[in-house]
Formats: C-alpha cells, sequence, structure tokens
C-alpha cells in the first residue's frame, strides 16, 4: 500500500525536491566532469584550477578573514550605490510619470545621460571624486538610478484608465489617488526595477572595484591575477555570483510578498 | 418619495468622430423622484450609458440642465454612485479595504459601516480576500458595498449585472431590491434585459437609438417583491416589449441598420 502510494507520487507529478534538483542538475556535472578533467591533466591547472583547488584557497581566505572583510567593503558599496540611484530613480519616476510638465523638463536629460556608457564616465569620476568611495558609489549609482526610473515611470502611466474613473466617482483626492491608486497599480513595475538595478549595482561594483581599488572583492580578484593566483579570482566570482543571487532572492521575497494579489500564470 | 431629485430638460449630447458628428441624446427630458427605482432600456447604441455618464459627472460637453437637488452636476463625487458593468475593484486591496478605499478603516464609525454592509450584501467571510478570489457576482456585490458606504444621493448603474449568469443575476437582483426597500436609495439602473427592467423599476424608461431618444416611459404599479410568472408581470414585459419592436421597425425603414 505504502509502496504504492510511493510509486504514484513519484511517477504522477515530480516532488519539490525534484523540481529544486533539476536545477542542480547541469552545474553539478559540469562540476564534476571539472574536477575529473582537472585531476588526471587534462586542462591546465593554470587556466582552470579544479573545484577542490578552489574551495581550499575559498578556506584558506576565509579562515584568514580577507575575504569577509573585503566582501563587507564590497557590500556596503554595492548597496550604498544602489540606495542612492534607486532611490533617485524611484523618486523621479514617480515625479516625471506623474507630472507631464516635469516630464518635458527632465526625460529628455535624463535620456541622454542614460546613453552615456559608465565606463566612459569613469575617467571624469576619478578626475572630480578622487579613486575614494565617492567615485565607486557615484558610479554604481548611475547605474541603479535608470531601471527603477524608466520601470516606475512606465508602471504610473500604465494605470489603468478604468481605476482612474472609480477613483473620481468615490471622490478620491489628488494626493489619495496617487498613495491608494498610481502608486499600488505601479508596483510591479517598480519591483522589476528594482530587480534590474540591484543586478546592475553588482556590476558596476565589479567596474569600479576592478579599475582602481586597494579593498573589496574586485580588488581581491585583480590582486590575484598579477600574482596567477587563478583559484581567488575564482573565488571571487563565486562570492559575486553568490552575493547577487541572495540579493535577488530577498528582493523576489519581498516582491512575492508584496503582489501577493496578483492573479497571474504560475508555470 | 415625491420630492424630485434629479431633473434633466432638454439634454442634448454630441460626439465627434471621424465621421462627423454623432448625436448620442436627443432632447432627454426625465424627472427622477427621491427614492423611486428607474430602470432605462433601449438597443446599444441609443445611449443609455452616455445618460448615465452624464448623470454621474463622467461625461461633459452636453446642453440642457442636469440638476441633482436643484444644484447643476459639477463632476463625478461621492454623492452619485457609480456601478460599471465589471466591478473595476482594486486589484491589490482585500474585500474590506475596497469597500472603505480611501476612507480609513481603523476610523471605529467607519469600520462599523463597512461591517454592516458586508452583512448587507451578505460576503461574511470573505472580508480578507483578493478580487482574484471572488466570483463574478461577489464582486459587484463588493462595488455596491463600495458605493453604499458614501451614502449616495443617487446610485446609478450601468448594465451591472450584463456579465453574469442567469441565476447569479436573478440573485442580484433580489440583493439589490433588498438594499433598495432598506436604504431607500435612488437608483437608476441601465440593462438591456426587458425581464430586468420590469422586475425592478418603478418607472422603465425606453430609449430608441440614432439619435438616442426617450420613447415612452412605462410605470410599473405592481407591489414588490414581484414574480416573474405572473400575468400582470407578462403583461407588462409584452407592453415593453411592444414599444421595442415599433424601435425595430423604425430602424429597418431607416436602413441605418446596425
Amino acid at each position: 500500500m505504502t509502496q504504492r502510494a510511493a510509486a504514484v507520487s513519484t511517477a504522477g507529478r515530480p516532488g519539490k525536491a525534484a523540481i529544486a534538483g533539476l536545477g542542480l542538475l547541469l552545474p553539478g556535472s559540469i562540476l564534476i566532469l571539472w574536477q575529473v578533467l582537472g585531476h588526471y591533466g587534462m586542462i591546465s591547472g593554470m587556466l582552470f584550477p579544479t573545484p577542490y583547488t578552489i574551495a581550499e584557497s575559498f578556506v584558506t581566505l576565509s579562515s584568514s578573514g580577507d575575504l569577509w572583510s573585503n566582501l563587507r567593503i564590497s557590500a556596503v558599496r554595492a548597496l550604498s550605490g544602489f540606495l542612492l540611484g534607486g532611490g533617485l530613480g524611484l523618486l523621479l519616476g514617480i515625479l516625471v510619470g506623474l507630472f507631464r510638465k516635469s516630464e518635458k523638463l527632465l526625460d529628455p536629460s535624463l535620456q541622454m545621460i542614460r546613453m552615456i556608457p559608465s565606463l566612459a564616465v569613469v575617467p571624469l569620476f576619478i578626475l572630480w571624486f578622487g579613486i575614494g568611495e565617492e567615485s565607486k558609489v557615484l558610479l554604481i549609482a548611475k547605474g541603479a538610478f535608470f531601471p527603477v526610473y524608466i520601470n516606475t515611470f512606465m508602471g504610473i502611466r500604465g494605470t489603468d484608465n478604468k481605476l482612474f474613473e472609480v477613483s473620481k466617482v468615490l471622490g478620491f483626492s489628488r494626493i489619495k489617488q496617487i498613495i491608494r491608486l498610481v502608486l499600488p497599480a505601479a508596483v510591479p513595475n517598480i519591483m522589476l526595477g528594482v530587480r534590474l538595478s540591484l543586478g546592475l549595482s553588482w556590476l558596476g561594483l565589479v567596474v569600479a572595484e576592478l579599475i582602481a581599488s586597494t579593498s573589496g572583492i574586485g580588488y581581491m580578484m585583480s590582486d590575484a591575477r598579477q600574482f596567477a593566483d587563478t583559484p581567488v579570482v575564482f573565488v571571487g566570482i563565486i562570492v559575486f555570483a553568490a552575493a547577487g543571487l541572495l540579493s535577488d532572492t530577498i528582493v523576489r521575497l519581498i516582491e512575492r510578498r508584496l503582489l501577493r494579489w496578483q492573479d497571474s500564470y504560475q508555470g | 418619495m415625491g420630492e424630485i431629485l434629479l431633473s434633466i430638460t432638454q439634454l442634448n449630447k454630441s460626439f465627434g468622430t471621424a465621421g462627423g458628428q454623432v448625436q448620442a441624446l436627443r432632447n432627454v427630458e426625465l424627472q427622477v423622484q427621491e427614492g423611486e427605482f428607474i430602470t432605462v432600456i433601449g438597443p446599444s447604441g441609443c445611449g443609455k450609458s452616455t445618460l448615465l455618464r452624464i448623470v454621474a459627472g463622467l461625461d461633459t460637453g452636453y446642453t440642457g440642465r442636469v440638476t441633482l437637488e436643484g444644484a447643476e452636476i459639477g463632476g463625478p463625487g461621492i454623492d452619485k454612485g457609480f456601478i460599471f458593468q465589471e466591478h473595476r475593484l482594486f486589484p491589490w486591496l482585500t474585500v474590506e479595504k475596497n469597500i472603505a478605499s480611501d476612507l480609513p478603516l481603523g476610523k471605529p464609525e467607519i469600520r462599523r459601516k463597512v461591517d454592516e454592509l458586508i452583512e448587507l450584501v451578505k460576503l461574511n467571510g470573505f472580508e480578507q480576500a483578493y478580487p482574484r478570489e471572488l466570483s463574478g457576482g461577489m464582486a459587484q456585490r463588493v462595488a455596491i458595498a463600495r458605493a453604499l458606504l458614501r451614502s449616495p444621493k443617487i446610485l446609478l448603474l450601468d448594465e451591472p449585472f450584463g456579465a453574469l449568469d442567469a441565476f447569479t443575476r436573478a440573485h442580484m437582483q433580489t440583493v439589490l431590491l433588498d438594499i433598495w426597500r432598506r436604504n431607500r436609495t435612488t437608483m437608476i439602473f441601465v440593462t438591456h434585459d426587458i425581464d430586468e427592467a420590469v422586475f425592478l423599476g418603478n418607472r422603465v424608461v425606453i430609449l430608441e437609438p440614432r439619435p438616442g431618444q426617450i420613447r415612452r416611459i412605462i410605470p410599473v404599479d405592481l407591489p414588490y417583491p414581484r414574480k416573474k410568472t405572473t400575468n400582470s408581470f407578462q403583461e407588462l414585459r409584452l407592453k415593453v416589449l411592444n414599444a421595442f419592436e415599433k424601435v425595430d421597425e423604425l430602424e429597418l425603414t431607416d436602413g441605418a441598420g446596425i
């Protein structure tokens, strides 16, 4: 009886564990293949240190505390750049979304700035702000600004006109219209912008830290490159990936909580 | 009953379209007394929704006079409740928060009124549900409660049960009559369903299309609750239907088509 039940559950619908395992299948097999190839010397240990060597290097770095102090510095940079850029993006997105006049005033200039590649402004930022924290945070903020700005703007302009009519019939004040209608309606877009911004913040961080820095994960990597310490470079890559994934997961949890009213296709 | 609440005189309304000016309403005259239940019926394109939207203050650019308690309609507001064909609830708010909308649920008197209304529209147990979890009839009841919370002088309903199945629709008609008998809120109910018009209204206003104008106003003096199977109900139903057939003939000879 229990056997049959178990058979039905495995044959009928894949369990949660099976679905989670599906995502691990590809990276898992690549890791194993990599380790085997490296172990038998079929790929260069210099360019592709084996997963085991990388893990060793990770343990050394983390037990000496280097990894964590660098990670803390990097996280603070990414986060403050994200908060500065994303916050401004939200503010200006709301302003430009709500009022046609502010759109005419601000949007063309902002779109112009958007088109300037971040790398192109690095020399200027270094000249203006030195190689201290300001230039890095501002570089990250520039990247983080636009996804939130554009998506907030689009979310506000996408508010259903039918619901606007309802707000008029119910006698909403202008402020209530913004707080109770326009902003909630824009939340799905805003959250999308936040997720994109957060991803760009980590990218901007790497650019900033690889160019000129004496601390942070990016510095740790470029320093290791000079000494051809490839495992440390890999550790840096993995740490960036993990940090990015973690922050994205947190935002997704917030998103799910904020958007639990949504009735959409769940896959 | 007795006081004139809503007065419409010499109402004309035209729309500019690609093909030129189209007259949507011509010389509409209607006096609605306080506490009356008016149903407006007509084929699509007869301007019945336009008429309702003008009274609500949602459509402007008309000529003539439309007054509520003697004052010209200035714009939309809470004295004129409006129920749309779709429920138009805020998808991110629960049932009770949708009813309250911009009013604070934390205030004891708002809380009490909202609870009473939930009771009135029979939605107990669904206070915390989101609109996506409701059936069409339930969602429309929330919309009605939302309008009633503002104690409107007049409730305007634009084919509110048009998208519901026959059983739900019959149930909603009873619920609405129940509300009307308790609150005595003046109602104008637009529909294209003859049964519904005769079942609900004190008077049935028949509109004809192109241009939209009142063809007849038929008083329905059957006592409530009405039964759709009685002879007197069927007689009135035929009377309305006859008025309609003349509209159809007119349309055919007119060559305007649909």
